[in-house]
């Protein structure tokens, strides 16, 4: 049974009002209402459930149940800041209460301590602004902790010799391993590296009002049925709202954080289902809509004193953009693997985690996975090998035969951080409500193409020690959509050249807190969610600290 | 990537997302189509067709046999594809409305073109129509063929072939894939919940061994 959740009136100044529901703001939620505010979270996206998660991919995929929908959201791209944008879809990312947490592939991997001191580490890099975080591994490993405890995440610790110290063992044993996985590890070790269990965040056991994964298949881009992904949703959103304090008011789309003259900002103005206008009052506001609608709602909150947008004083906000690099090779082999069924990864190497420039010739690191996350028709589209016909008996054959003997290894890795990478305001394109479209500049840094074609060599050396009957890397590009959106409201000392310090504080507006993966100063190796988790955690004691102290207020 | 997203580097990263980009691009919106379908298929009665005449009917099943033919397994007439496409046509796909009207006249005279002796593509023997489709799919401008971003099906022949397969292989219980046979061709279990082993490479796996010693961590 539901508790009894408080409506707040939008006049009732509440101690905090979050802007978003997903990874970060759903912990953030839980985690500030746990500790005694009265709490409101503005989602954007209708507030479904369980019930409304269905295994059809036209629903889900084709019309976008759980995504941003590009007809009432158009976006535009261009790769440099001097071209005019065209409009294109690109970004996508979760527009439900859950956020991206919802569809998402769950991979939950640490950061490592490289990811915080690369740059004291490596040194500067042509073309690139990388950075040292202003907090550390160390400060971050008990949030990481609490969040495999919290949530939900599945793995074996000290699997991996790469991994990074821990203070506690997961919670619970990693899922099975599946044939992509087996496969994947044999091959590895006769390679000589150190294949693992890959830490989940889906349950191998279940935990109260939760199911442990019943790998129906429909995982990577599809709303758990039951409960098993740790989605926000599933996780810390029930918890927020157990402690009575915490109302979540879905299909409310914030566009404005309102300021007084004394450069506090008193609330947040959104429109409801109906389109009309409310201002949430509270004490203190909390962003964390994540690396695209972060930055961009700064921005559509430009006034007198912050002209370039609010807490925008240095002028980065929505710069240095990482979409961490990375591609896919995919593998065919004589027997059925039948990997459709269950999570997509089943088992994960870091021995390329940390590469030496000096050897390899560029910046950058990354992670392999096993995987395959392909539903039947999204297979049908693009899983065949180059060269099937699109039609016709042979179509129909290779459909018949490798839908079951497919898998791949996807190789992620970092993205440098380069200041014209970049989401802003598109000066003509008009969302559904008339506001301002994103705009994407984007145009990878050559390392992190390096790194792709570089790990892509790693990938096809496994698939041959593997004995793969066919193998295919997907072609290298440059990126035009974005999946995970990271850096764009970085954490720094310096106000200067960052947004937030490290309580999550804008430098500029004393009661405007930021987190999700706008706060990142690295990108890590390709799997965020966890650390952007691991920074709400922290961030809410933090902020939970300085209200106690009357530092908000 | 958005330019030239192929059916070769569709599986690129994010799979899912991706696929939700190139699926929407592509078909607005089949979920009605789809349950038509399933209706179609659960009557006994026979179903009617609110877009397409029953002849014009008999010739996109016809295209539709060619696309996913049936042989010793079923195909795109055993999935009931056709009431699909009908119902996706009636419903909300308008710009694919206007593709079907252009492109039936042109199936019909490249009918005649190449089989003056011809009446109907339906009629013709499965060799002659695969050589009548293929003449369409190679007329297809070859940028256009190969890359499909741009939001409209604008050929008949991709939109038709694009809905089979989405029709053949969309989640049975959703509508479309008419008894699952879709999933029975390519081997998809219609089971909601699977337990482990799953496939050939994991049913003799030994259980995890430990990888050798932190000691041996190497760098590249």
């Amino acid at each position: 049974m539901r508790p009894d959740l408080p409506k707040y009136k939008t006049s009732d100044e509440v101690d905090f009002v979050i802007v978003g529901s997903g990874a970060a703001g759903g912990i953030m939620a839980k985690e500030l209402s746990t500790n005694g505010f009265r709490v409101v979270v503005l989602e954007q996206g209708p507030y479904l459930t369980e019930a409304d998660f269905v295994h059809d991919e036209v629903k889900v995929i084709g019309e976008d149940l759980l995504t941003n929908k590009p007809k009432l959201q158009p976006t535009s791209f261009r790769k440099t800041p001097n071209e005019k944008a065209k409009p294109q879809r690109a970004i996508v990312y979760g527009r439900c209460v859950g956020g991206t947490s919802v569809h998402f592939t769950a991979n939950f991997w640490r950061f490592h301590e490289i990811d915080f001191v690369e740059r004291s580490k490596v040194g500067p890099v042509p073309g690139a602004d990388l950075r040292d975080w202003p907090i550390t591994y160390a400060d971050l490993e008990p949030y990481y902790t609490k969040v495999e405890w919290e949530i939900g995440v599945s793995g074996l610790a000290g699997a991996s010799p790469f991994d990074p110290p821990r203070s506690k063992p997961y919670p619970m044993p990693p899922l099975p391993v599946k044939s992509s996985g087996v496969i994947f590890e044999r091959a590895a070790r006769k390679l000589g590296w150190h294949p693992f269990p890959a830490p989940m965040a889906i349950l191998s056991q279940p935990r109260p009002g939760r199911s442990a994964c019943i790998n129906c298949g429909f995982c990577l881009a599809f709303g758990c049925e039951v409960g098993a992904k740790s989605s926000s949703l599933a996780t810390a959103i029930r918890m927020a709202e157990k402690t009575g304090r915490c109302e979540i008011r879905p299909n409310s789309y914030v566009h404005r954080i309102e300021m007084d003259e004394n450069g506090r900002v008193t609330g947040a103005v959104y429109f409801d289902e109906k389109r009309n206008t409310h201002l949430q009052k509270a004490k203190a506001v909390v962003v964390c809509a994540n690396g695209a609608e972060t930055p961009r709602l700064l921005l559509l909150s430009a006034n007198k004193q912050f002209p370039n947008g609010l807490a925008n004083s240095s002028g980065v906000v929505g710069k240095y953009l990482m979409f961490n690099s990375g591609g896919v090779t995919n593998a065919v082999f004589e027997h059925p693997l039948n990997d459709y069924k269950g999570f997509a990864v089943s088992r994960l190497l870091h021995d390329f985690y940390e590469l030496d420039p000096q050897k390899v010739g560029f910046y950058g690191g990354g992670g392999i996975d096993a995987r395959f996350d392909a539903t039947p028709i999204a297979f049908a589209m693009g899983g065949l090998p180059p060269g099937t016909p699109g039609w016709g008996k042979d179509f129909k054959n290779a459909l018949a035969h490798n839908f079951n003997r497919t898998m791949e290894l996807f190789c992620h890795g970092t993205s440098l951080a380069v200041e014209t990478n970049s989401f802003s305001l598109d000066p003509d394109l008009k969302d559904a409500w008339g506001l301002p479209a994103l705009c994407l500049t984007y145009k990878d840094h050559p390392d992190d193409l390096k790194l792709w074609a570089w790990q892509n060599q790693r990938a096809n050396e496994l698939l041959d020690a593997a004995g793969a009957q066919k193998k295919w890397s997907q072609p290298i590009r440059e990126s035009q959509l974005g999946f995970h959106l990271l850096g764009t409201c970085r954490m720094g000392s310096d106000p200067k050249t960052s947004v937030i310090n490290s309580d999550h504080r804008t430098h500029d507006v004393k009661n405007l807190f930021l987190c999700d993966g706008s706060s990142l100063v690295t990108s890590g190796r390709g799997q965020p969610t966890m650390t952007i988790e691991a920074l709400a955690f922290r961030a809410a004691d933090r902020i939970t600290a300085l209200a106690k102290r009357g530092e908000i207020a | 990537m958005i330019n030239d997203l192929s059916r070769r580097n569709f599986l690129t990263r994010a799979c899912g997302a991706v696929s939700a980009l190139w699926l929407s691009a592509h078909w607005p919106a089949i979920v009605a189509a789809a349950e038509h379908a399933h209706q179609a298929a659960k009557s006994s009665a026979p179903p009617k067709f609110q877009f397409f005449t029953p002849e014009q009917a008999t010739e996109i099943e016809a295209i539709t046999a060619r696309i996913i033919p049936s042989d010793e397994t079923p195909g795109a007439h055993e999935a009931g594809v056709v009431y699909f496409i009908d119902r996706a046509l009636t419903t909300f796909a308008l710009d694919d409305q206007k593709t079907h009207r252009e492109g039936l006249p042109v199936l019909q005279a490249r009918v005649r073109e190449l089989f003056p002796n011809l009446e109907k593509f339906s009629s013709a023997t499965p060799e002659q129509q695969d050589q009548i489709l293929h003449s369409l799919d190679e007329q297809a401008d070859p940028a256009r063929r190969h890359s499909r971003s741009n939001g409209v099906s604008s050929s008949f022949f991709q939109a038709v072939r694009i809905h089979t397969i989405v029709a053949f292989l969309i989640d049975p219980d959703s509508g479309g894939n008419r008894d699952g046979v879709g999933w029975k061709v390519i081997g998809r279990d219609r089971e909601h919940m699977f337990q482990p082993p799953f496939g050939y490479y994991d049913k003799d796996y030994a259980g995890w061994q430990p990888n050798p010693a932190a000691a041996e961590k190497t760098k590249a």
